[in-house]
């Protein structure tokens, strides 16, 4: 466990319970997940129980418990995504990268997920592959897009 | 940026800034909202960047990105001032010829301005396109001339201009006051009297209160808060020190949606501006003031879009709702008296302080005033975000400013208030939208999403989802919510896998009875809508669906076939590529057959076949 690290981390902020859900979201970008002994010394830090630390953990959707892909997709099943056929390009992702849904691919590069709406919904069907937007994405742009992080 | 420590110092600032900005200096203005943003505006501005500097325009042109210019559909989108031409589905290779064109040339390139679906008719400037001249915007006015990271632009267009009013003319009690007369409603969805809930704040006991911004904006198909924290965040900065002053609070928060986060940079942007100029923080313009907000960012949980649910996510807890009685204005942020209110509607109280109660009272309908930001989307030509005043009917929005639905197909049904709303049917077209019609036929305001619907769309899919969507949502907290959901889900699976019974039906009425009346929190209380509302009006679907195994719409697949029409198909074996299960098969440049027994029905060889070989019925 690099100590240091989750000072720098704890050093953002004052130390107190409230401070709690910002800690874990800054571990979770910056290494892709949270980890168990990192959980416990921000719990000891901030004063607040480990089970109340891993409720919220298990609770919102963007922390995981496990290492994320390299390449995090996130693929838009908003209401104008999934009336545009944004479930057809799920079962194309997961075709083609060979992953389900919630989970990572065995090499460590892929990890797919659905999101309820990323707020381009003009634009739909909408996906994300790490920070950049992909519009309009039917199934035969698929290949093409995967192609760049292959 | 200097620090203002008086209101005459604002305003002379304000006049340099003014006279520095030449309005008839030539600008470029690349639309970076929701909508253009992942249709390449990044590309497009840097091409402009080296167009300009070819043609040795750099100087003389100001470049810059702007909020969201409404009309998505046909973006990129492209401002080119002081002419106010505006252009759209701009591409890389456009740049060169509007360079050239246009800012050489003045002339205009034809082939890049709106056409009329119907008249086609083109026209090149804002006020002549029906989808903008239809228009009232308060909220939007300023999001596609203004560039979101600069404050000056903002001082120039009048922003920070109520601090004047609110600190040295008026008493807290009569911004409260204001606010109330003007008839501002929530604009996150229940349409609570704003002006009342900070006179409740306002009047209880504590010396600490807080603000909070709810910029949790989950509702899929909404992006009308995203567009604004983006791009306009100092409105709504200004907002919340109006509303601080008005009922005494020193701390704000800006919770913002973890899928938001060109949002949160924006606003964090803003907010160090702001301290910089003095607006936030301590003595704010020597009025005695304090103020200062941080930014909390969601975690990704639609329920925390709920005010208590988000609350308690801001004290580091999981964002489950609490009963309600108290209040958060008598009871929220730690247990104290806490203002919390949606993006849009703290973006309006600048402009109600500075034109006034009245003016703002003036526009709307008796008991909906002002304008409402929705999103417009779906089966509609012009997708994107229109801003009008409450009353506008439903057909206007969808015909005169959407420009109908597209390849002329049939009208089906309008859904607002996302996930907690209803399926609005034909005959309520001319239906005048504000927060008390909407209730009566059994949808709601919600936050402004707008989800136009054709016959394509199956209603009781529709249904299915957003019953799918609040089931993933709900926090588990209470019984008739979770267990609820739960068994809807289930029924609806059922319905449209062909297993459905019309007992079902009345089951589901049942439920609904139930989660209406004894949930915690609105996410299951107006779960029941969507369900509701499609039983009401599209009972017929639902029939064919239990009785005929049938979905009319072609959309559930459990009941769906796929065949290849061997007349027509060329064997070019891209439906065979695609196929997630190997199901099709043939000899190559002859016709595919697809295996019935394998297939899943999941509809992609019928999106890829460039033959429209691929028959689903």
């Amino acid at each position: 466990m690099d100590q240091a690290r989750l000072d720098s981390i704890l050093s953002r902020y004052g130390g107190e319970p409230y401070d709690l859900i910002p800690v874990l979201q800054d571990i979770q970008d910056g290494y892709g997940f949270l980890p168990k002994e990192e959980l416990k010394v921000v719990a000891k830090s901030l004063q607040v129980p480990v089970t109340q630390v891993y409720s919220v953990a298990t609770f919102y959707k963007m922390f995981s418990l496990v290492p994320k892909g390299r390449n995090q997709l996130k693929v838009c099943l908003g209401t104008t995504c999934h009336l545009k056929g944004g479930n057809r390009l799920v079962d194309s992702l997961e075709s083609r990268l060979g992953v389900e849904v919630g989970y990572t691919s065995k090499d460590g590069e892929f990890s797919l997920e659905t999101v309820g709406c990323l707020g381009s919904c003009a634009q739909a069907p909408v996906m994300m592959i790490n920070d950049k937007y992909y519009a309009r994405v039917t199934a035969d742009k698929v290949p093409k897009i995967l192609k760049m992080y292959q | 940026m200097p620090r203002f420590e008086s209101v005459d110092h604002l305003t002379q600032y304000r006049r340099e800034v003014k006279a520095r900005l030449d309005p008839e200096r030539p600008q470029v203005l690349v639309c970076a909202g929701p909508g253009c943003l992942p249709l390449g505006s990044e590309e497009v501005a840097e091409a402009f960047k080296e167009a300009l500097a070819e043609k040795g325009l750099d100087a003389k042109v100001a470049l810059k990105s702007s909020g969201c210019q409404g009309l998505c559909a046909l973006g990129v989108r492209v401002l080119i001032r002081p002419q106010e031409i505006t252009y759209q589905k701009v591409t890389v290779e456009d740049v060169p010829e509007i360079v050239e064109t246009t800012l050489v040339n003045k002339a205009i390139v034809d082939r890049l301005i709106y056409q009329d679906p119907a008249t086609e008719a083109k026209s090149a400037h804002k006020g002549e396109i029906p989808f903008y001249k239809n228009q009232q915007p308060i909220v939007l006015r300023k999001l596609d001339i203004l560039d979101p990271e600069s404050l000056d632009e903002y001082l120039a267009l009048g922003g920070y201009r109520s601090l004047r009013k609110i600190f040295f003319q008026m008493t807290p009690e009569q911004v409260v006051d204001a606010v109330e007369s003007s008839g501002l409603r929530g604009r996150g969805g229940a349409g609570f009297p704003t002006g009342r809930k900070w006179r409740i704040c306002r009047e209880a006991e504590g010396a600490v209160k807080f603000i909070i911004c709810n910029g949790d904006e989950g509702d899929p198909g909404a992006f009308m808060d995203r567009a604004v924290m983006e791009g306009d965040p100092h409105a709504v900065i200004e907002g919340m020190i109006v509303g601080a002053y008005a009922i005494g609070a020193r701390q704000g928060h800006i919770y913002v949606r973890h899928e938001y986060p060109l949002a949160v940079k924006r606003l964090k942007i803003a907010i160090e501006q702001a301290r910089e100029a003095g607006f936030l923080g301590k003595n704010i313009l020597r009025s005695g003031f304090d103020f200062d907000i941080k930014v909390s960012q969601g975690s990704g949980a639609f329920v925390c879009g709920e005010e208590t649910a988000l609350i308690n996510s801001i004290e580091g807890f999981i964002g489950e709702p609490d009963n309600r009685p108290p209040y958060p204005a008598q009871s929220g942020l730690f247990g104290l008296p806490t203002v919390i209110n949606n993006v849009e509607t703290w973006a309006n109280v600048p402009e109600i302080i500075n034109m006034g109660a009245d003016w703002y009272a003036a526009i709307g309908t008796e008991k909906s005033k002002g304008t409402k930001v929705f999103s417009l989307v779906g089966a509609v030509n012009h997708t994107g975000l229109v801003e009008v005043p409450m009353g506008t009917s439903l057909r206007q929005i969808v015909y005169d400013l959407g420009g109908g639905i597209p390849e002329g197909r049939p009208f089906k049904a309008v859904q607002t208030g996302g996930p907690s709303g209803g399926c609005i049917p034909e005959q309520f077209l001319d239906l005048p939208v504000d927060y008390d019609s909407l209730q009566e036929v059994g949808s709601i305001m919600g936050s402004g999403g707008m989800i136009v619907m054709d016959n394509t769309s199956c209603m009781v899919d529709v249904a299915r989802y957003f019953i799918g969507f609040l089931h993933a949502e709900s926090c588990g907290k209470c019984t008739p919510c979770r267990e609820g959901l739960t068994q809807l889900k289930y029924i609806y699976e059922e319905i449209t896998s062909g297993r459905g019974e019309m007992e079902h039906l009345t089951l589901m009425e049942d439920l609904c009875r139930a989660m209406a009346s004894a949930s915690i929190c609105g996410l299951g209380q107006s779960a029941v809508n969507p369900v509701l509302s499609t039983l009401k009006y599209f009972r017929d679907e639902y029939e064919a669906h239990i009785k005929e195994k049938k979905c009319p719409a072609l959309v559930c697949r459990p009941l769906l076939k796929y065949t290849i029409d061997p007349e027509t198909c060329t064997g070019c074996l891209a439906c065979v590529r695609e196929c997630p299960v190997g199901a099709i098969s043939g000899v190559k440049k002859e016709a595919q057959e697809i295996d019935q027994e394998l297939c899943i029905k999941c509809g992609l060889c019928y999106e890829v076949c460039q033959f429209d070989s691929v028959k689903r019925e």
